[in-house]
């Protein structure tokens, strides 16, 4: 058993930073989260735009809502910078002239014709973030997410952040560092231990189309249950 | 219908770029085929009879080839949870990748083998049936090969596993491929063998998709 008894709640426009020791589970509440590992207890629900989704009953579209930024950055090497983003703009059915603005925010548009092997890790890093952008889902799920970026790529970011949030997006973002986004909501893993889970609360849904609240309650992963969730799976 | 066009052009494009391995099935095929008249001789008669079934194994062997990195690669790099929360479903995923890898892998085998026909004395009659066979057969291959790469993705040098898996499940595209092309270089129909290698076809196109798509749900997690 990784983590039980996650419980939590998040508003449209906000972020939340989740915090725990290596191995407490961070990674795998992410994965959950983005619709990749199915929980063996409890449900996630998302309230999109007046519509609300359940992760447990819908995965496919849920899957279909959420924006994920994991440990990998699931960049091309032999692909151009500009390749890659606008492979990944075509996959999320972006609007023509979003890839090349996501490459200009995260300042990418003077490597954008290098092949992808070429770039630092931490261009590598922000090339990966870019795909948040043309991606243009609600949810965002950051898993460390400012990796290998200097000072000045990590306020970029942060600035990045910030407007999706005043776009009335939710970020939860697996992290040990600051993201420098201010005054932000705390999930602490430790929390979630082998606690019994605690009774759900409300959520607060929001009614603008480009407005999220997302909630998560009961979270419970048993080795019984799952046996991918058993031992020390991260 | 437009995440699907992305992903085929992509994995098209990269099958073209460095390490993306796209003429490498054709260059083995070219290879394979060329050991045989070495290894048995010139001698007209052995090759004429063989020719039709050795063009097949050596077909079947250069596709196996490259399905091992399917989707391994995209495994590796994070790729695959990011296509699998994409706009399109992983059996559309796995249609669009095999796709890929049939025009990829098998159209070049098509257009190879008529060439390498002539290697082998293969008897003039034969090669609509050979061409023919390949063009019908050949997408079962990518389909069926699709099921045994999602199966051992997570498999650090999987690809041997992956022959050992998906060579049985080869077996009746072989027999009819390479029936529909002796029938033809005796001068009988082939038509019969082509109908069943088209229905091999169609069940590995109707079955394929949702075997593979499970075998990646579950290797995603």
């Amino acid at each position: 058993m990784v983590f039980r008894g996650a419980a939590f709640s998040a508003d449209a426009g906000t972020a939340s930073l989740l915090r725990g020791p290596n191995g407490s589970g961070k990674s795998s509440l992410i994965r959950v989260l983005a619709g990749l590992l199915p929980p063996a207890r409890g449900d996630a629900t998302l309230t999109l735009g007046g519509r609300r989704l359940s992760l447990r009953e819908d995965p496919e579209t849920w899957r279909e809502s959420v924006a994920l930024a994991g440990h990998l950055d699931a960049v091309k090497p032999s692909l151009t910078v500009r390749e890659n983003v606008d492979w990944w703009a075509r996959l999320h059915g972006a609007a023509p002239g979003a890839a090349q603005d996501a490459l200009e925010r995260l300042r990418l548009a003077p490597l954008a014709e290098d092949p992808a092997q070429y770039c630092s890790a931490g261009q590598k890093r922000r090339l990966g973030l870019a795909r948040l952008l043309v991606a243009g889902r609600a949810l965002w799920l950051l898993d460390e997410p400012t990796v290998s970026l200097d000072a000045a790529s990590v306020a970029l970011f942060a600035d990045v952040v910030r407007d999706h949030l005043r776009a009335g997006g939710v970020v939860l973002a697996a992290t040990h560092v600051d993201l420098g986004l201010g005054e932000v909501a705390m999930v602490d893993m430790a929390a979630f231990g082998a606690a019994p889970p605690p009774g759900s609360g409300d959520s607060a849904p929001a009614s603008a189309p480009a407005r999220a609240a997302a909630r998560t309650a009961a979270f419970g992963a048993s080795a019984d249950d799952d046996p991918f969730l058993g031992g020390d799976w991260r | 219908m437009k995440p699907f066009l992305a992903l085929l052009l992509r994995d098209i494009r990269l099958a073209f770029r460095t390490g993306g391995g796209g003429l490498l099935g054709v260059a083995f095929f070219l290879a394979a085929v060329l050991m045989t008249p070495l290894g048995i001789g010139p001698g007209g008669m052995v090759l004429e009879k063989i020719a039709g079934g050795t063009l097949w194994v050596a077909a079947l062997l250069a596709c196996l080839l490259s399905l091992d990195r399917l989707f391994q690669a995209d495994l590796e790099d994070g790729s695959l949870d990011q296509i699998a929360l994409a706009p399109l479903p992983l059996e559309g995923v796995v249609i669009a990748k095999a796709f890929a890898h049939w025009l990829t892998t098998g159209v070049p085998l098509i257009l190879a083998a008529p060439v390498l026909g002539l290697m082998l004395h293969l008897p003039s009659p034969a090669y609509g049936a050979l061409i023919a066979a390949l063009a019908i057969g050949t997408p079962a291959l990518s389909l069926v090969g699709a099921v045994g790469a999602a199966l051992t993705v997570g498999v650090r040098r999987g690809g041997l596993l992956l022959s050992v898996l998906v060579l049985p499940l080869y077996v009746p595209t072989l027999i009819f491929g390479a029936r529909a092309v002796d029938q033809a270089g005796l001068g009988l129909p082939a038509g019969p063998s082509l109908l069943f290698l088209g229905a091999v076809t169609l069940l590995a196109l109707a079955v394929a998709p949702f075997a593979a798509a499970a075998a990646l749900r579950v290797n995603l997690r």
